[in-house]
């Protein structure tokens, strides 16, 4: 948890709600939306903090509530961005809403990227399609602080159109990202290289003592990404996965995100690579 | 008659009548007062006015997948164990409203939490189910956010427990260190003698609630270090005949668990062919989490009302052996039973290590009575030790822990 006033409130009572309004909505790829909120009380507005990493639980009353990452720089207090794909009841409802909408906001919860702590690191983000919703936050922070030596964007996604904030490629890039995009199958609009997102790494490698990698993808992804990066010569510390599971409570209370012993809504999402492994090797854990 | 001071720690005598006035005080105070009683071929805890309702004379044949009651007029009030309730049923209902919304002119807001229910008194908790308590106490009460609404019922609850003087054969709090003896945590604790019972105030919240009860009229005696002594041994003695798995009178043997290692044990060996083993019998239908006094999983379902202006964010149980418990984008991260079953035997007896600080097993033994197929989960974990993988095997073989059944 970052922010103080948020922070006791959601210790207060963890199911206590904040109403929002949508007051963007950027269409991002087939079935992908990112939603700019707004919260109504400008107590909350002015209180409300998140680290880059974080998620907010989403409810929809009579919907239902569902974990999303924020999306947006945690150092910019004007924007609360989540990107969502429209997969089930709660996220249906949501695409369907329109601007003006309101969505009640439970958050932050979770432990955020490292992005604090990398000044002297280069940054390699690895992203498998919607994963990079939530390193979108670690990508403005570290280019916004300047907090760390370099950043390199390893974005991979099964169809061109599913690759996300293309719109933005050139402002990083402008900032000094370095932006790397792959498909698995190609159409005809695409002229970039196909394959998988491990195939970027070796070049985004050239001192892996100094890497730090972040990453989010499917699980089998993670792993690929992480053992490849190892082989490589990057500590196993210094790889971090944000892991994904089902949620009720966000709050360690409902036992939904077990993982082995972790709690991932508590003790993750983000989890250095090393503490996870021996349990990311066991299928169905 | 003036109220006595009976200090916490002291032990008096108590008769059936003593134990009414007990219940009466509690009562008068606004308690909802719960406790054993026959029902539905079962003994399980009900709403209770009269200490004539108490089960007395009843007592519980319990095995794998099988429960029966049986009356013996030489019974006591509390010679059954536990049925399949427990203080979970009421400090961590089924169901619960966590959150309500209400929509007027378009906007919805978050309305306050509704007022809370009666105080608790619960009579008749037994050393496994107080334990059990404290350790739902870490999950809500510990782990950083705090559950307001169980920690409003855990303040206000009144605990008259029981100390053992009988198990069933699908006991094991011994080998778990949390009976048969009651405690710490009652405001009461009776021990059921001849005539009556003694009981020790574990709290001053025992002692005023006693103390009442005698100006209200209780007849409270004395206890000499003697009465104290043989009130002690009463569960002593059965913790010795469990811990060497003597049989007494007709009654089958205890079963037993040997703790050592346990977490390592489990954690080294995820893959196992035990799991597979036990999923072709288990029938993955959650009676044993349900039954579970810690097993502390829920899900939240929107309940609307006809308007469709009226939401409340319901709680209810969840089970770790329903595929929904893991559901991401359509499918189950443990979409097979050795899965769901590994998940819920290596959480209780290792990952809650981990998140707790202690087992989430008190060895009260209801997953095995009420398991349909009565899987045992003293004789599987037993199986993974006697042909271990990895490294926790070897490191037992040097420490003899208690003989597994």
């Amino acid at each position: 948890m970052s922010g103080p006033s948020s922070d006791a409130a959601s210790r207060e009572n963890p199911w206590r709600s904040h109403a929002a309004r949508i007051r963007s909505i950027v269409p991002e790829s087939p079935g992908v939306q990112t939603y700019e909120l707004e919260f109504e009380e400008v107590l909350v507005r002015d209180s409300y903090r998140f680290a880059a990493g974080q998620f907010n639980m989403l409810y929809l009353p009579g919907i239902g509530e569902a974990a999303i990452s924020v999306s947006s720089n945690p150092a910019d207090r004007s924007s609360l961005a989540h990107t969502v794909r429209a997969v089930g009841n709660v996220t249906d409802a949501l695409a369907r809403l329109g601007l003006g909408g309101q969505v009640f906001v439970r958050g932050p919860f979770g432990t955020p990227w490292p992005v604090t702590d990398v000044i002297d690191r280069n940054v390699v983000i690895v992203a498998g399609g919607l994963g990079l919703a939530s390193q979108r936050a670690a990508i403005l922070f570290l280019m916004a602080e300047r907090a760390c030596r370099s950043v390199t964007v390893l974005h991979g996604a099964k169809r061109p159109e599913g690759l996300l904030y293309g719109r933005e490629y050139d402002a990083w890039r402008a900032a000094g990202v370095a932006v790397h995009t792959i498909v698995n199958e190609a159409d005809a609009s695409w002229s970039g290289p196909v394959g998988l997102v491990t195939d970027l790494l070796t070049d985004a490698l050239r001192d892996p003592s100094a890497t730090t990698i972040l990453c989010c993808g499917p699980d089998p992804m993670m792993v690929g990404v992480a053992k490849a990066a190892i082989g490589r010569g990057v500590a196993a510390d210094d790889v971090f996965l944000s892991l994904e599971r089902n949620m009720a409570c966000a709050v360690a209370h409902c036992g939904l995100c077990q993982f082995g012993p972790l709690f991932v809504c508590r003790d993750g999402p983000v989890l250095p690579y090393e503490r996870i492994a021996d349990l990311m090797r066991i299928p169905q854990m | 008659m003036p109220a006595p001071l009976l200090p916490v720690g002291s032990w008096h005598r108590l008769d059936h009548a003593g134990l009414q006035a007990v219940v009466d005080v509690l009562w008068s105070a606004g308690h909802r007062v719960v406790g054993p009683q026959v029902a539905d071929g079962a003994i399980v805890i009900r709403d209770l006015r009269g200490v004539a309702e108490l089960p007395t004379g009843w007592l519980d044949d319990q095995d794998g997948g099988s429960y029966r009651l049986r009356y013996d007029p030489a019974a006591g009030t509390f010679d059954h164990v536990v049925g399949p309730h427990s203080l979970k049923n009421f400090l961590f209902p089924a169901r619960e409203t966590i959150a309500s919304f209400v929509q007027l002119d378009g906007s919805w807001s978050q309305t306050p939490p509704p007022a809370q229910a009666p105080p608790l008194a619960v009579l008749g908790v037994r050393g496994c189910d107080l334990a059990a308590l404290a350790i739902q106490d870490r999950v809500f009460l510990g782990s950083g956010y705090v559950d307001e609404a169980y920690k409003q019922r855990r303040e206000k609850l009144f605990l008259v427990a029981v100390n053992c003087r009988r198990a069933a054969a699908t006991c094991f709090c011994h080998s778990m260190g949390s009976g048969p003896a009651a405690g710490p945590g009652f405001d009461l604790a009776l021990t059921e003698i001849e005539g009556g019972f003694t009981c020790e105030v574990g709290s001053h919240r025992g002692a005023a609630v006693l103390a009442e009860a005698v100006a209200a009229g209780a007849a409270l005696g004395g206890c000499s270090t003697e009465d104290v002594e043989a009130a002690r041994e009463v569960s002593q003695a059965l913790a010795t005949r469990m811990h060497a798995r003597q049989q007494v009178g007709g009654e089958p043997k205890p079963r037993s668990l040997d703790t050592h290692g346990i977490r390592d044990l489990l954690m080294t060996n995820l893959e196992h062919p035990r799991w597979d083993e036990v999923a072709a019998r288990c029938l993955s239908c959650t009676n044993c989490t349900l039954v579970c006094p810690t097993c502390f999983c829920s899900s939240v379902q929107e309940v609307a009302d006809l308007s469709g202006d009226h939401v409340d964010r319901e709680r209810q149980w969840a089970s770790c052996f329903s595929l929904d418990h893991a559901r991401m984008h359509g499918h189950s991260v443990r979409s097979s039973t050795a899965a769901r079953y590994r998940q819920w035997l290596t959480h209780k007896f290792a990952g809650w290590i981990d998140q707790f600080d202690t087992s989430g097993c008190t060895g009260c033994g209801r997953c095995i009575t009420w398991c349909p197929v009565g899987i045992d989960v003293t004789e599987e974990i037993a199986a993974i030790r006697a042909t271990a993988g990895g490294g926790a095997s070897q490191a037992d073989a040097s420490q003899p822990g208690e003989a597994a059944s």
